[in-house]
């Protein structure tokens, strides 16, 4: 018999500026070396998907934390924070760039880590995910999954939370990137999908962009019905393959 | 998608939520995804006093449809009851002369 066992739990993480906020975090439980992972929740807020997609990745052999972005919003409901931090216009590019930061820091300073730190997001995150790629040193592997407004075709969109277009910081993308999209996705639509690809191919950058026919925003989310279950799984089993590529060490490889 | 576009609308009234009555005077309104609907999109309002804070929210997500079937209905209650109202309150005028 193999054992298997997962913890996972709330934990205290430092992020920008020094501040301490809320942490999801999930394990893989034995000795390790365990690669780690940033899971960059979705504008709705740290809502259950968020918390299952954490304990999806950690059941896979990743030390996986997905800190509360709208933390300081709080005390409050996950829900209830995040009308908050709607309602203040979001969250700063910079606020979320340390707080990411700060939970790489977390992962690489457990005793069974590899060192290793990937980050992953969703929707917004996805866009987070694309941003913290090209403006941090230390991530060693990156998945955008569906993140809008990485190009922005309307410059009203950008402000002084938002001031920069991630795609024209792309020259400063540090990591391999994954991409997922749906063909059905209105934002980031196709076009915008392309031209994406287009500016990493132009700048040399290690990337790998999947499309799927069928799914639109959100095709991995259980809760809602634009989930599709068979592309789903195949990205889901793509975001595998390629932490593991990019991730792993042999020894962490043989525990996974 | 994921926007951060909302609609304010202020208002005069009162909501009741866990902690019981308020007072309310804004309304913010936005079409994104829900955190408890399961709909990919809704049309959320949060009813909340922003004077004092904006802390507590009364909350709804719905779907598009029935966002829209809500507005036909709070306009026609609003017409029906003040026609009614308004007849009310012109017998209550005739009676008291």
């Amino acid at each position: 018999m193999t054992y298997e066992g997962m913890l996972a739990e709330t934990v205290a993480f430092r992020g920008h500026d020094g501040d301490v906020g809320e942490a999801y975090y999930a394990r893989p439980l034995g000795a390790g070396p365990w690669p780690g992972v940033v899971l960059i929740h979705h504008m709705p807020g740290w809502d259950w998907w968020i918390k299952e997609a954490t304990r999806t990745l950690a059941y896979h052999g990743f030390a996986t934390i997905s800190p509360h972005l709208y933390f300081r919003e709080g005390p409050g409901s996950p829900d209830d924070v995040g009308a908050r931090v709607r309602a203040a216009g979001g969250v700063a590019d910079a606020q979320v760039i340390g707080d990411v930061a700060g939970a790489m820091e977390y992962l690489r300073a457990q005793p069974y880590a590899n060192g290793k730190v990937g980050v992953i997001g969703f929707c917004s995150g996805g866009r987070h995910t694309y941003l913290v790629a090209c403006s941090l040193v230390g991530v060693d592997a990156a998945v955008d999954c569906w993140g809008g407004n990485v190009i922005v075709d309307d410059p009203k969109l950008l402000n002084a939370k938002r001031p920069v277009a991630p795609i024209d910081l792309t020259e400063k993308l540090r990591c391999p990137l994954l991409g997922l999209f749906g063909n059905d996705d209105e934002n980031p639509n196709r076009d915008q999908v392309n031209r994406t690809e287009a500016v990493l191919k132009k700048l040399g950058k290690t990337f790998e962009f999947h499309r799927y026919d069928g799914a639109g925003h959100a095709f991995f989310n259980a809760a809602r019905p634009a989930y599709r279950p068979e592309q789903a799984l195949d990205g889901w089993n793509k975001v595998f393959a390629f932490f593991q590529k990019h991730l792993a060490t042999a020894a962490a490889a043989r525990a996974a | 998608m994921c926007s951060y576009i909302v609609e304010k609308a202020k208002l005069m009234g009162s909501a009741k939520g866990p902690n019981g009555w308020m007072r309310i005077d804004t309304a913010n309104v936005y079409y994104d995804h829900p955190f408890h609907a399961p709909l990919d999109h809704a049309l959320g309002i949060d009813f909340i006093n922003e004077a004092e804070g904006g802390r507590e929210r009364v909350a709804v997500e719905l779907s598009a449809e029935s966002a829209r079937r809500l507005v036909d209905k709070i306009l026609a209650a609003l017409a029906s009851g003040e026609i009614e109202h308004g007849r009310a309150a012109h017998v209550a005028s005739v009676a008291a002369e």
